[in-house]
């Protein structure tokens, strides 16, 4: 049976390969053979599916899912955008997972040992489901730069990692968003893994002040794009799309 | 002047990197934070099928196991529908209560991951309604991987339906098909499949470009 939802071919150049030597990381890590290509069958645009009444009221809140003496100390900060797909719409209903480094770019993570000091009512994480026209927003406040063991004196830029999943399983995607106007963003090894500057730029998120709340909190903007669906006009429906 | 297409080109994939768990499986980071963690359970008490339990490493090009390995698994229920709508397999039943996805890390000091679960029915394929030998989906995700790895899982004891399965067939040299065959084990009467996935190296685990 062929889907009647298969996805367009990914687009591989719009993406870092996966060796890429100056993120020292991915060189034992990357497979060296060619992936192989796999027409879409059930398996792959089917996926797993979520309910807003699967999640807490304070998820997707990041000031105060953590709180437990006070809030978090940071610059008090909104993200919001779309999840849509290569066709322009919407992906409603989707999961959305976030996970970021505190304002002073320490993780609450029994690995991380940066000496930047853990914050007691930050836990850096959230987790919403979009609307029906594929927004979603989340309230956190903005993380720190952090130095990590790459070269010498390497540090990453502000940045937030995002979990997304579609509709279905070969949408599955994680990547990391970035706030406009960092000074690091340019030097960064991870961002570099990127091959297309254009690409890389589709990732920094701009400062978006229609979205502020006066006197409260700043906002960013920052709309994600998953893959689209094929049409399949000459396949099995005349009306096509 | 040619017309132009308005197709959004998708975002650029990142590495999950180090911390991942503190998004995906905060348990696992260290911290308690959401009443309902997701994917730590996939199976509920009456779902129906054979009880298994899929249990492996992620080795990277030395051969070593890598530790901060996000894995997630998507499968169909043990008849062999997927719990989504685009599945049509009408004559198949559906158990609401069983999503079929799962997601873990491989464990700090050991490097294992683990999921206790189903096995999952055939389904059908892509070509001529031909049945896909059963298997689970894998998607991994770490520090050192720059985009998500797509791989499948097959059963090496059900060898008939192996055979005549559209993607194993497929690949060449057939060699390389062994790397997705998990070896079962008894272990305390539990069916315990074996599924080691190697990143890189002479025994590469096939990925796919879905």
């Amino acid at each position: 049976m062929v889907p009647q939802n298969e996805f367009i071919q990914r687009d591989r150049a719009q993406h870092p390969p996966a060796l890429t030597p100056d993120y020292k990381t991915s060189v034992l890590r990357s497979p060296r053979l060619p992936l192989w290509s796999l027409q879409n069958s059930l398996s792959e645009v089917t996926g797993p599916l979520f309910r807003l009444k699967e999640l807490g009221p304070l998820d997707h809140d990041l000031i105060l899912n953590y709180a437990k003496t006070g809030e978090p100390i940071g610059e008090r900060t909104i993200v919001h955008g779309r999840v849509l797909d290569g066709n322009g719409r919407g992906v409603p209903n989707t999961l959305v997972e976030v996970w970021q480094a505190n304002a002073g770019g320490r993780y609450r993570h029994q690995n991380d040992t940066y000496l930047a000091p853990i914050d007691p009512n930050f836990g850096g994480c959230g987790r919403m489901i979009t609307d029906q026209e594929g927004y979603y927003a989340f309230r956190t406040v903005k993380p720190g730069a952090y130095p990590f063991r790459n070269h010498v004196n390497s540090w990453r830029p502000a940045h937030i990692h995002f979990s997304l999943f579609g509709s279905g399983f070969a949408q599955r995607l994680i990547t990391q968003m970035y706030f406009e106007g960092d000074p690091l963003i340019p030097i960064d090894s991870i961002l570099g893994t990127i091959p297309d500057p254009a690409a890389r730029q589709r990732l920094v998120a701009p400062l978006d002040l229609n979205a502020a709340i006066p006197i409260d909190s700043l906002a960013y903007r920052f709309d994600i794009v998953l893959r689209g669906t094929r049409s399949t006009v000459f396949e099995n429906k005349l009306q096509g799309n | 002047m040619n017309g132009k297409l308005d197709y959004l080109a998708e975002t650029p994939s990142q590495t999950a990197g180090p911390y991942v768990h503190i998004g995906l499986i905060p348990q696992q980071a260290g911290f308690e934070i959401f009443e309902n963690p997701l994917g730590n359970v996939i199976t509920g008490r009456n779902t129906p099928g054979e009880r298994i339990c899929i249990e492996g490493r992620v080795l990277d090009g030395l051969g070593a196991p890598c530790r901060d390995v996000l894995v997630e698994l998507w499968q169909a229920n043990a008849a062999g529908r997927y719990n989504h709508p685009a599945d049509q397999q009408m004559d198949k039943p559906l158990d609401p209560e069983f999503r079929g996805w799962g997601r873990t890390g491989t464990a700090f000091d050991t490097g294992l991951y683990q999921f206790d679960t189903i096995k999952p029915g055939p389904v059908v394929g892509r070509r001529g309604y031909k049945p896909m030998a059963p298997h689970v989906n894998i998607w991994l995700a770490a520090r050192g991987i720059n985009i998500g790895l797509a791989t499948r899982m097959y059963f090496a004891d059900e060898t008939a339906l192996n055979e005549q399965d559209p993607v194993l067939r497929m690949i060449e040299p057939a060699v390389r098909r062994q790397t997705l065959l998990a070896r079962r084990e008894q272990r305390d009467g539990t069916n315990v499949y074996v599924f080691d996935i190697h990143l890189q190296g002479e025994q590469e685990t096939v990925f796919f470009d879905v």
